[in-house]
């Protein structure tokens, strides 16, 4: 069996809230495969946030082992810590998050600044890295010039500059319209097939079907973990979504392989499983 | 090798968020400024004024050690200033037993009529001197001879006459051999010394015009009188000029039968005294200067702490940002530190520039002192190292926040 890049196990994380100590997370097991698709779903206070920290090295758990690639990580320091993000995890975040001053090749060659293992011809590598989310042409532009869906393309390459094991995007196209959220999401896809592992935190019931498999957590817990083709919840959601359109206005059937795309946040249910 | 791409980024990174902030970091920087610009154009004034009054005392000789007699303060107004007047006798037990002195002359100053065969000009300064006057004064005879102590000895009528005089008496090109009339009493001019410039404020300083030179005990036997009011001597080593005073102090009190309780009959200065006490007073006007710019660079240093807090909060995300693209802490305390530095250095080096630029403007000025002023390089050293100094020291507090900011936290700041 290959060497899975996430094991986690029996994690969890208290919070201090004053005298009141709160479990964010409460006993989480999770394994995720190399070149994997996993969405990640919970409502606000479900732990997702949390879990999410932990799976970046943003934060260490209060208890349970963590190995990211072969390593463990609940002990490091907040040194080695700040290594391992930047060998191992590519951060995708809601908000972009570049340097708005900065060219999109300076924005992309950022982790390299502090990686190890690149140090050399870091310009080229973050040119290249741009072509391969199909931004060739914007390369000198500052994000101001350019749109949301450049600005998160420009942070899609930022995030795979340093050839990361683990792709973490948190709500990727909770701040774009759906039409920019479909060609991001098409690209996720395109980078899963060339091989990438990739976690995506959502609370967006259709973003989570384009993965191939659905993690949901309730107070801190995992309640359900299926590949997408059968976790009952997405499959109440997508006949619900189905219905909806065809009462909307007796369109024609949608195709087999494209996904609903409206706005249809009542179908939203949580993590029942 | 990482280290350094990441100093050059560093610095880069530094400069790019100076430019990006311009105004604001000039405001920063002005308390910087103001502090280098101050201690370099006082450093370069103060330098420039020493060398300027030390070049002037320079030509005056610094091996040169004046003595004269004076009144002692309780007998002022009661006692004839002549009474304390050097005796040619004291000076000569000076000239056999000071071992720190190797030449000695009296110098007596007086005024005559002069007249030569075709020209008689009045109040033309005659001195009467020893054969050491030409070594202590370094004018040699050009022409002729040089007095001997033959001339002394014997109370001869002759003299030595300078450049400007041969021009004044219209006398002949080398008029050795040639006679002229002082106060009606006849001299042989025996040879001819240099007109020498001499700093205004000295003695026989201005401007050059006759002078004669003749033997002091000539000059006195036309008075008559025994004493001299002023003698020079010239040390073996100008180093030894604390000594000289002291024995030559030393041997006039025990001539003079002077005990402990009294006070000196006569003055002894020796001008690299003189010197050591203007370089003292140079040094301590530029420590003096140093520590009014030490409070300048602390509030410009306060005014850095400041804008690096400012600087470290509106950027939070920035940091958080770094932090989880794998930034150590410790990368980050240098990101902002090296930030801090840059811009104290740029306002030092700033301050450098307008200090150096005040000192040329001083020096443009027509008679200015400063004409010749330097900023020496110590001085710029100093200035950009203490500037580098208060952006280590001042920008610590700041980089040591941003580093021990929470990526988490820090991401989600507004």
């Amino acid at each position: 069996m290959p060497t899975p890049v996430i094991e986690i196990s029996g994690i969890t994380k208290a919070y201090k809230m004053g005298e009141e100590v709160v479990g964010a997370l409460r006993g989480v097991d999770l394994r995720i495969d190399r070149n994997e698709f996993v969405a990640v779903m919970g409502a606000s206070g479900s732990g997702k946030s949390t879990l999410m920290n932990i799976l970046g090295c943003l934060d260490r758990p209060t208890s349970g082992r963590y190995i990211l690639n072969g390593q463990a990580t609940e002990k490091l320091s907040a040194g080695a810590l700040a290594q391992v993000r930047n060998k191992e995890i590519g951060f995708v975040f809601q908000t972009f998050e570049l340097l708005p001053r900065s060219t999109a090749v300076v924005n992309v060659a950022l982790p390299l600044v502090y990686s190890r293992k690149f140090w050399w011809g870091t310009a080229r590598r973050a040119r290249e890295a741009l072509k391969s989310v199909g931004l060739g042409d914007r390369m000198t532009h500052r994000p101001n010039q350019l749109s949301g869906g450049q600005r998160q393309r420009v942070a899609i390459a930022r995030a795979l500059v340093n050839e990361p094991s683990l792709l973490l995007a948190d709500e990727p196209t909770g701040n774009l319209d759906s039409k920019t959220s479909e060609e991001i999401i098409a690209l996720f896809r395109d980078l899963h097939q060339r091989g990438q592992t990739i976690v995506i935190v959502t609370h967006e019931e259709d973003i989570a079907g384009h993965a191939q498999r659905i993690v949901r957590l309730r107070d801190g817990k995992v309640v359900s973990d299926f590949p997408t083709a059968t976790d009952p919840v997405h499959r109440d959601f997508l006949d619900r979504a189905a219905q909806a359109s065809a009462r909307a206005a007796g369109q024609a059937a949608v195709g087999s392989e494209s996904r609903p795309t409206h706005e249809s946040r009542a179908a939203q249910t949580g993590g029942s499983a | 090798m990482i280290l350094i791409r990441l100093a050059l980024q560093t610095v880069v990174l530094a400069l790019a968020q100076l430019w990006g902030n311009k105004f604001r970091a000039i405001l920063t920087m002005l308390g910087i400024m103001i502090g280098v610009g101050a201690v370099i154009a006082t450093v370069g004034a103060t330098e420039g004024l020493k060398a300027y009054v030390l070049k002037e005392f320079d030509s005056f000789g610094p091996r040169k050690v004046w003595m004269d007699g004076t009144v002692p303060r309780k007998l002022r107004g009661r006692v004839s200033w002549s009474q304390f007047d050097l005796r040619l006798s004291e000076l000569e037990y000076l000239r056999k037993n000071c071992t720190t002195i190797d030449a000695i002359t009296p110098m007596y100053f007086t005024g005559a009529t002069v007249r030569s065969a075709d020209e008689s000009r009045q109040s033309i300064s005659v001195t009467g001197v020893w054969p050491d006057w030409h070594e202590i004064e370094k004018r040699v005879a050009i022409k002729g001879r040089p007095l001997i102590q033959t001339d002394i000895d014997e109370i001869r009528n002759v003299c030595l006459i300078n450049d400007k005089g041969i021009q004044e008496l219209q006398l002949d090109a080398d008029p050795s051999g040639d006679y002229i009339l002082v106060n009606d009493r006849r001299f042989l001019i025996v040879g001819v010394v240099e007109t020498k410039d001499v700093a205004q404020g000295f003695p026989g300083g201005g401007e050059a015009r006759t002078e004669l030179y003749i033997p002091v005990t000539t000059a006195l036997s036309m008075q008559p009188r025994e004493t001299v009011s002023f003698a020079l001597a010239q040390l073996k080593d100008a180093k030894d000029a604390e000594e000289a005073r002291a024995e030559i102090s030393s041997i006039f009190r025990r001539l003079r039968k002077l005990s402990g309780e009294d006070e000196n009959t006569f003055v002894v200065e020796a001008v690299q005294s003189v010197i050591d006490q203007i370089n003292r007073l140079a040094t301590g006007i530029t420590v003096a200067a140093a520590g009014l710019v030490a409070i300048s660079l602390l509030v410009g240093g306060i005014g850095i702490m400041n804008i690096m807090l400012v600087s470290v909060s509106e950027r939070t995300r920035e940091i958080g940002l770094r932090k989880a693209m794998g930034a150590r802490p410790s990368i980050i305390l240098v990101q902002f530190l090296v930030e801090a530095v840059v811009l104290c250095m740029v306002g030092g080096l700033i301050g450098i520039a307008a200090g150096l630029g005040l000192v040329a403007a001083a020096g443009q000025i027509p008679g200015s002192p400063l004409k010749d002023a330097a900023v020496p390089l110590w001085a710029a050293v100093i200035g950009v190292g203490f500037s580098a100094l208060v952006g280590v020291v001042f920008g610590m507090f700041p980089a040591i926040k941003a580093s021990r900011l929470d990526p988490i936290v820090a991401l989600r700041h507004e």
